[in-house]
């Protein structure tokens, strides 16, 4: 996933003619493969989201969109909503800044800030959640202090964006940082050159270098900032209508024995996975003609 | 303007890169800084550019005026980078109006002042057609123009070139030093650039700094340090040259012409192939008696490679071809060498 974008150009040579016999693997072996990804993506991808949709609508249009006029799911969706709109532009910020640093200067102990920008996605979101519990639960480092000063991150919003940013910071500094590597200092060091401040050379040189891989960070941070469910359900207290956000609705819905609601709820994080993975394929796109 | 470096030193950790280095290079000359990789020519162009900080204690002056601590953007200096490093999201003439166009407004030229501007200089790089093209639709010598248009558009005091034939093909690159040489004989701007090639710093510069493993080995025009290096290095590494042991020479008689005063005994003599007569081989006469190994004549010179008789050392030669077929060399002839012009250095200088 991290550098794909550069992949993407790396690989556009142009292809002349048609490959010749020799270096291409026999019929048996290219069906083969072809044949086990097409089952592997059926079975794993295809059938579950099918049945997504097949569960939600099981009862009709009408019992699909009743299940969105409960009050608990409306404050579901709108938690989700105001968690992605403040984790996203933060790791948006963040993204970008270590992305820039890691990429373009030289530092002592740049290596272990790039391993720890990684760290979120070697460990279990569950994980993520229990240490802010440890941190600043009621018998947490910070719980007496917070509590004395009646400030509630545990179980009430700002845990759950917490939790949020922590599991979805390194997807736009992943995206950045091997594209910026491969486009090295050059141009920024011209722009300075010409008598360029800093921020003239980050808005005219810099971001619109980076602009389709920054995008597509941030598509698919935003994806995973509506979708995370591990870290936000140890630090959410599961509270209706406060402290839910849209995976933790889906579980309540259906351990209520509310399938056709559960599905259709979940059927709009279905939808928010489509949309990130065709406006994925345009930025694509996008990336390789510039 | 006249840039001057006085006692630069640079390294990086437990390398250096510069070491103590001074020059100065007149105002309005081409001055190239000529030198082999990893001898810190292009760490001292950046350096002088703003873009490197050298270590405390080193000077660098402009016009007189002290800039060592002057940032980059305001020297007033061109840059122009060995991969052009044109911005690759703009247009060709965006590329060459960015340097007005981030002026504070008060210092920014008008609209229709820079559309005029950055035409002129399309002109003067003969690039007037291609004011819309991407960078990425551009040849590599079209590249470089509009890189060194970009750098004439803030109307520098002072150029800065850091290899900027390098990447280009043979062809391309000689069209395009000459051509840099006239533009300088238009705008006589004070340019210092960085290459490699010696043929290419012989040619166009008005004053060559070879450099050397962080130091600066020779300083004067082209014809100067051709035809007197100064040092071993700089006999080497501009031209081909052949090493003879001052003993091995003992025996020539006076077949070998020393410069007045350059003997030193015990030492290493240096002559150029061109320098090496090949004379037919006779019992008792003057010469280094060798052999004949090959003949190469694609070329518009034929190239020998000899070996001498006694030390069984090889001797490179280049005579005309109509020499050649006078002689008619064969491989195993035996014949006697005699040297035109020779310098002797004292063997711990050698390389």
């Amino acid at each position: 996933m991290a550098g794909a974008v550069i992949s993407r150009l790396a690989s556009s040579a142009p292809r002349a003619g048609a490959t010749p016999r020799a270096v291409t693997d026999p019929a048996w072996l290219r069906y083969a493969l072809l044949a086990v990804t097409v089952i592997f993506l059926g079975v794993f991808l295809v059938v579950p989201l099918a049945a997504v949709f097949t569960e939600a609508l099981r009862r009709g249009p009408g019992a699909y969109f009743s299940a969105f006029a409960s009050d608990e799911t409306r404050a579901a969706i709108k938690l989700t909503l105001l968690t992605a709109a403040i984790a996203v532009p933060l790791n948006l910020v963040f993204g970008v800044a270590a992305s820039w640093a890691i990429a373009k200067f030289q530092f002592w102990g740049k290596s272990l800030l790039t391993t720890l920008i990684d760290l979120p996605f070697a460990v279990s979101p569950v994980i993520s959640g229990l240490v802010y519990v440890l941190l600043f639960g009621a018998q947490g480092w910070f719980g007496p202090w917070l509590d004395a000063h009646d400030i509630h991150l545990l179980f009430a919003v700002p845990g759950i964006v917490l939790a949020t940013i922590f599991v979805t910071f390194p997807f736009v500094a992943r995206e950045l940082i091997p594209l910026m590597e491969a486009q090295g200092n050059d141009e920024e060091l011209a722009a300075l050159t010409l008598g360029a401040g800093g921020w003239q050379t980050f808005w005219r040189v810099t971001l619109p270098n980076i602009k389709w891989g920054l995008f597509y960070g941030v598509i698919l941070c935003n994806a995973r900032a509506m979708g995370e469910f591990g870290a936000v359900s140890v630090v959410s207290g599961h509270i209706r209508g406060e402290t839910n956000t849209i995976p933790l609705q889906v579980e309540i819905l259906y351990n209520e024995y509310n399938f056709v609601a559960a599905f259709a709820v979940a059927s709009l994080l279905a939808l928010l996975a489509l949309a990130t993975i065709v406006l994925k394929a345009i930025v694509e796109r996008k990336a390789h003609e510039a | 303007m006249s840039v001057e470096v006085t006692g630069i030193s640079k390294t990086f950790g437990a390398y250096a890169a510069l070491e103590d280095v001074s020059l100065h290079a007149k105002s309005g000359r081409l001055t190239a800084l000529l030198g082999p990789s990893g001898s810190g020519k292009t760490t001292l162009l950046r350096i002088i550019a703003g873009l490197d900080q050298a270590d405390a204690g080193g000077r660098i002056l402009f016009h007189g005026h002290d800039v060592t601590n002057v940032p980059a953007g305001q020297r007033k200096v061109g840059f122009v980078f060995q991969h052009y490093a044109l911005f690759r999201h703009m247009t060709v003439f965006e590329n060459i109006a960015f340097g007005l166009k981030v002026r504070r407004r008060r210092d920014r030229p008008s609209r229709e002042e820079i559309a005029e501007r950055v035409h002129k200089l399309l002109q003067l790089v003969q690039l007037d057609g291609f004011p819309n093209r991407y960078p990425a639709q551009l040849s590599g010598g079209q590249r470089q123009r509009v890189a060194l248009a970009r750098a004439l558009a803030v109307e520098p005091e002072v150029l800065l070139l850091d290899e900027p034939f390098g990447a280009l093909d043979a062809k391309v690159r000689k069209e395009l030093r000459r051509w840099l040489r006239r533009l300088h004989d238009e705008v006589h701007l004070t340019t210092i650039f960085v290459t490699h090639d010696q043929e290419e710093a012989l040619e166009i510069a008005d004053e060559v700094v070879i450099m050397n493993q962080a130091r600066v080995e020779q300083v004067g025009t082209p014809q100067e340090v051709y035809d007197h290096p100064a040092t071993p290095f700089v006999y080497q590494f501009l031209g081909n040259v052949n090493v003879f042991r001052e003993q091995s020479l003992a025996l020539a008689g006076n077949g070998i012409y020393f410069r007045p005063g350059s003997l030193v005994a015990g030492g290493l003599v240096y002559v150029r192939p061109h320098d090496v007569e090949i004379v037919p081989h006779e019992p008792g006469a003057d010469g280094i008696p060798a052999i004949v190994r090959h003949v190469h004549t694609a070329g518009p010179q034929a190239r020998l490679t000899l070996e001498q008789v006694q030390t069984r050392e090889p001797v490179d030669a280049e005579i005309s071809r109509a020499e050649l077929d006078q002689l008619g060399l064969q491989p195993n002839d035996l014949v006697l060498l005699r040297l035109r012009q020779t310098r002797s250095f004292r063997p711990d200088y050698a390389i």
